[in-house]
């Protein structure tokens, strides 16, 4: 039985079903509510829910327990009192790699660190008081940190993506931060302000788990490889549709694979076609997997939180959700798909719970 | 002192109290109070820039209000949701 987590424009939907047939929805929670992102820590069983209420503000919710009870609204999660700005969301939150560690990104372009199992949190201030962040840029989504790629095994090690601020790379636990954006192109800068470029519109960042020094992002037109924990990056879209999109997902047991869903740069959906793209020789081909997918009239806009995978290898699972409302997933590794769930609120984030 | 009454999500973070008593010269300086005298409700009513939430309404006796509108020793303040829909 696998579990999705859903994040909806009107609230948290948890599924439950088997591969190859209809989720059942099992708990509806936050009714009415944006649900930006939701998690569980595999570690403490924690279940996170990032909730943008129109009338409270931007929260982290939390519970131990049924998702349909009490949640609790974490602590601190907020930047500092008196100042110009105030948090917009929550975009994304991930485990970290100490015991109790968790990140959670947010908007405007912040990090926040939790030691106890995401109860109560801290804005990480090096970040935050950065001295380029002037010219940070915001997007038609925000200024949102909503990639974060833990180095297994070592929690000073850390990268995190920015939409439009780029690739940061900290190796001392969060204490300094670096750019990593050499090679990254942005074709919708003037060139002769390419190569200096700070504001890299990055839409979502993965590292390979058995080979951390390796990375994977679709870029804001383009899709890019590193080799060197992020601090350069190599064009791997040849042969690819299109190269903007969203979301990217990698098989933990492959450091050289790679899920993208192509969308065009126009109207940021699929062309009419839903086709999955994998690659296995890190970037140097692409396979399209469109076997079980809506093959016309098919304009779906697939959001960054809205692919995910669970399993490795030849068991790889992997769900996607669009803002239509439909949920497609895979128990082959994409070979081929099945319609998991549909007639649902705008999704914003699917999550294996 | 100004009575404030709350509801919903609000009571519960105010620990269950439905109604209080908080001396304020203006609806501003009864929700930094609010905040200071009840630390689960900060930053659910005002922003970190210390600016009412925009979906969020106060009265005052019945009548909308904004954050300078004054208040008297016998006012009653309610704190609301705004309507939504479409």
């Amino acid at each position: 039985m696998i579990e999705l987590l859903v994040g909806t424009r009107k609230g948290l939907f948890v599924l439950d079903g088997e591969p190859g047939s209809r989720f059942a929805i099992t708990t509806r929670a936050f009714v009415g509510e944006p649900v930006d992102y939701a998690t569980r820590d595999p570690r403490s069983g924690r279940l996170f829910a990032a909730v943008t209420s129109p009338f409270w503000g931007p929260r982290i919710w939390y519970t131990d327990g049924d998702p349909a009870g009490e949640w609790e609204p974490a602590r601190g999660v907020a930047l500092p009192k008196g100042g110009r700005e105030a948090l917009k969301r929550i975009w994304v939150i991930v485990p970290g790699e100490a015991p109790g560690l968790l990140y959670a990104g947010g908007d405007p372009g912040v990090l926040f660190e939790s030691r106890d199992d995401g109860a109560t949190w801290a804005l990480n201030k090096a970040l935050w008081e950065h001295p380029t962040r002037p010219r940070w840029r915001r997007d038609s989504g925000g200024l949102s940190v909503h990639s974060i790629a833990p180095w297994p095994g070592d929690p000073q090690r850390l990268a995190l993506a920015i939409s439009a601020a780029g690739v940061w790379l900290t190796e001392d636990g969060g204490l300094t931060w670096s750019h990593g954006n050499a090679g990254i192109v942005a074709d919708y800068l003037p060139e002769e302000t390419r190569a200096h470029a700070i504001d890299l519109c990055v839409h979502h960042l993965e590292r390979a788990r058995l080979q951390p020094e390796r990375l994977f992002l679709q870029f804001h037109g383009g899709v890019y490889r590193s080799d060197d924990a992020g601090r350069s990056w190599t064009g791997i879209a040849a042969g690819l549709p299109h190269d903007f999109g969203f979301p990217v997902v990698l098989d933990p047991a492959d450091p050289d694979s790679a899920y993208v869903i192509p969308v065009t740069t126009e109207d940021r959906v699929t062309d009419g076609r839903v086709v999955v793209f994998e690659t296995r020789d890190a970037g140097a081909s692409w396979i399209p997997r469109d076997e079980g997918l809506p093959q016309d009239d098919a304009y779906l806009s697939i959001l960054r939180q809205s692919f995910a995978a669970t399993g490795e290898g030849s068991s790889l699972e992997l769900y996607f959700g669009a803002t239509s409302g439909e949920i497609f997933g895979s128990s082959d590794a994409g070979a081929s798909w099945f319609r998991v769930a549909w007639r649902l609120p705008a999704i914003a984030s699917v999550r294996p719970g | 002192m100004a009575t404030v009454r709350l509801r919903g999500q609000l009571e519960k973070l105010a620990g269950g109290v439905p109604q209080l008593e908080i001396e304020a010269g203006t609806v501003s300086e009864l929700l930094q109070q609010l905040e200071r005298d009840h630390s689960g409700l900060e930053g659910w009513i005002l922003d970190e820039r210390g600016v009412l939430r925009r979906h969020i309404n106060v009265f005052v006796n019945g009548e909308p209000a904004e954050p300078q509108t004054a208040i008297d020793a016998d006012d009653r303040i309610e704190i609301l949701p705004a309507i939504s829909g479409g």
